[in-house]
């Protein structure tokens, strides 16, 4: 069963099987498209796949947005090593739940997105990295995994190809970091899910040390239909440099949370208005966090935007993750910035100075200020450790605590004084902090 | 440190499932699943599956235990037969999710990461689970609960209580 009722304003591309029953089987991908397009891509030159996903304006679900096609370039065909293939499955950016959707409702069209990628970089072997916590997925796609091979669409020789590729699951267990890719290759290796220097990229020096696509778990689902339909058709679907649909995951204050499909492109205040009902009890729009909690908060009338990676960078925040979460006029925002930087604080590896540390010394001065602790200086202190954070750490889980800190205290500066100079959060009456 | 540890028929074929996932010396990349999977089983990482762990990866027990402590899902303690974890992160709060939690542990007499003394449930305060759109959420161990409110905690706590 769905989780929450589709709207008649999506464009279900990704989705489109998610209602028919069974829909995570095999027989009924078979029956819709499933699988036509691994074969047509066996036909291909691997070139030409690579073509067809760069021409879709394909670009990175995960959060990122670097155009999946030339991701794929970047993975030296020629080298002698073995190549992998890795699928993000760690899904740990708050607000984001959607790949959860994806593998529950449609594990094939994943596996099928994972046999190109490796057609495209002459790989034969796949993994997918799936967060602990969603134990649940990892038995749909095992089964799913089952299937395909009694059916000859993974093993050896797969339907006659001379293609072979081999399919795993496998479980995190509990660490944000290890969503970003050089820590999940650490982790996927075994180890504490520490990032790696960059360069070299996972392109080139991945798992094991090979070449390696790594993906998000959308990304990888999104290739059967660039190549069944054509990269330009699915390019279409979206604005310029922004192709196909994307699944954004509403949360919050609205009428209707849930996760949508819409075109990339799809306007912010309709999203909320339109799609998820509005703002719920008729309150007024406070701000919205487009992308997940690590992208810069948009203020009520900064809202009037299409979706899509260019555009949002333009408003100065991210299209990140497709989470998007509402806040109506009754939220505090400092308490919401205090539980952001409060994660942070928790998933920070520690392994460099700026996010260790400053992580901690945000949530210690924010949760200060929301106690009634506050002291005027808080603020310029705030904006200051966050430049100090700011770029200077080895993985982005630094600039992901830094930047929604940066905007909360920028553009809601009255409410941290309001805190501050009311001795408290004017929402709700606390102790001070000691 | 104790003998060796003895597995259930499943979790062994599991474990040899899981070695061999992966290529050819690569052992090592089994050490995470093998923890998670041998904890459901035992209900908490032991020193006798970190030993057994490591000589089926291949590695020092040393090097296994440095892997237990980064991940927050890998416990040291035996925790409630029903563990529930409640998100308190920025779309659960935002829907009362900071509110269940401080109802649960009022309802259930203890705190973050404690046991109630008949070991029937314990409690942890967790990050985001991946169930925004359907906020509040908490999982019982591996199971999601979607849209919880107070009352509904209650009404689950009496059914987990009976589901024994």
């Amino acid at each position: 069963m769905l989780y929450n009722e589709p709207s008649p304003l999506e464009v279900k591309v990704l989705t489109r099987r998610f209602g028919l029953p069974n829909s995570a089987s095999i027989d009924t991908y078979l029956a819709n498209d499933g699988y036509q397009a691994f074969l047509k891509a066996a036909k291909m030159k691997p070139e030409e796949i690579i073509n067809e996903v760069k021409a879709s304006n394909l670009r990175g679900r995960g959060g990122a947005g670097f155009p999946t096609g030339m991701k794929w370039s970047f993975v030296p065909r020629t080298s002698d090593k073995p190549k992998y293939v890795v699928v993000n499955g760690d899904e740990s950016e708050p607000g984001t739940c959607k790949d959860r959707l994806l593998i529950e409702f449609d594990p094939h069209q994943l596996i099928e997105g994972m046999l190109i990628a490796g057609l495209a970089v002459d790989a034969h072997r796949g993994y997918v990295y799936i967060r602990g916590e969603y134990r649940y997925l990892i038995d749909i796609l095992d089964k799913a995994i089952e299937e395909a091979y009694e059916r000859g669409w993974l093993g050896k020789n797969i339907q006659g190809t001379g293609f072979d590729f081999d399919a795993w699951t496998h479980t995190g267990a509990g660490a944000y970091e290890c969503g970003e890719e050089s820590a999940q290759l650490e982790s996927l290796e075994g180890k504490r899910g520490v990032p790696r220097i960059r360069p070299p990229f996972p392109a080139v020096a991945g798992l094991y040390q090979s070449p390696t696509v790594l993906n998000n778990v959308e990304s990888y689902c999104s290739v059967p239909v660039i190549i069944r339909e054509g990269g330009e058709k699915f390019a279409a679907l979206g604005t310029p440099k922004n192709g196909g649909t994307r699944l954004f995951c509403i949360s919050g204050h609205v009428e209707k949370p849930g996760v949508y499909e819409l075109p990339m492109g799809f306007n912010l205040l309709r999203m909320i208005n339109e799609v998820a009902g509005g703002v719920r009890g008729g309150r007024k729009l406070k701000a919205v966090i487009p992308g997940g909690s690590s992208c810069p908060v948009l203020k009520a009338e900064e809202c009037d935007l299409a979706m899509d990676f260019d555009s949002v960078a333009k408003a100065g925040s991210m299209l990140g993750s497709g989470g998007v979460i509402v806040m109506d006029e009754t939220t505090c925002i400092v308490r919401a910035a205090m539980r952001i930087i409060s994660f942070y604080a928790h998933e920070s590896c520690g392994w460099c100075v700026p996010c260790r540390e400053g992580t901690l010394w945000l949530k210690k001065i924010i949760t200060r200020i929301h106690s009634g602790g506050g002291v005027p200086g808080d603020i310029p202190l705030i904006k200051d450790v966050c430049v100090s954070m700011l770029g200077r750490t080895f993985c982005p889980l630094g600039d992901a605590a830094a930047m929604p800190t940066q905007a909360f205290v920028t553009k809601f500066e009255d409410e941290f004084m309001a805190h501050i100079e009311g001795h408290g959060c004017p929402y709700e009456k606390t102790e001070a902090a000691v | 440190m104790g003998g060796r540890v003895s597995l259930s028929p499943e979790l062994e074929a599991k474990f040899d499932r899981l070695i061999k996932s992966y290529p050819e010396g690569r052992q090592r990349s089994a050490v995470v699943p093998m923890l998670l999977y041998g904890q459901d089983e035992i209900g908490c990482i032991t020193d006798e599956l970190v030993e057994e762990v490591a000589r089926r990866a291949g590695i020092t027990p040393l090097e296994v235990n440095e892997v237990v402590t980064y991940y927050s899902m890998l416990r040291r303690k035996q925790l409630g037969r029903n563990h529930i974890q409640i998100c308190t992160n920025i779309s659960c709060l935002l829907l009362g999710g900071a509110e269940l939690w401080e109802h649960a542990c009022k309802k259930l007499g203890i705190g973050n990461k404690e046991v109630t003394p008949d070991g029937e449930f314990s409690l942890e305060e967790v990050e985001c689970i991946g169930a925004c759109s359907w906020a509040p959420a908490l999982q019982v161990n591996y199971d999601f609960h979607h849209h919880v409110t107070p009352e509904k905690f209650d009404k689950l706590i009496e059914e987990l209580r009976k589901r024994k």
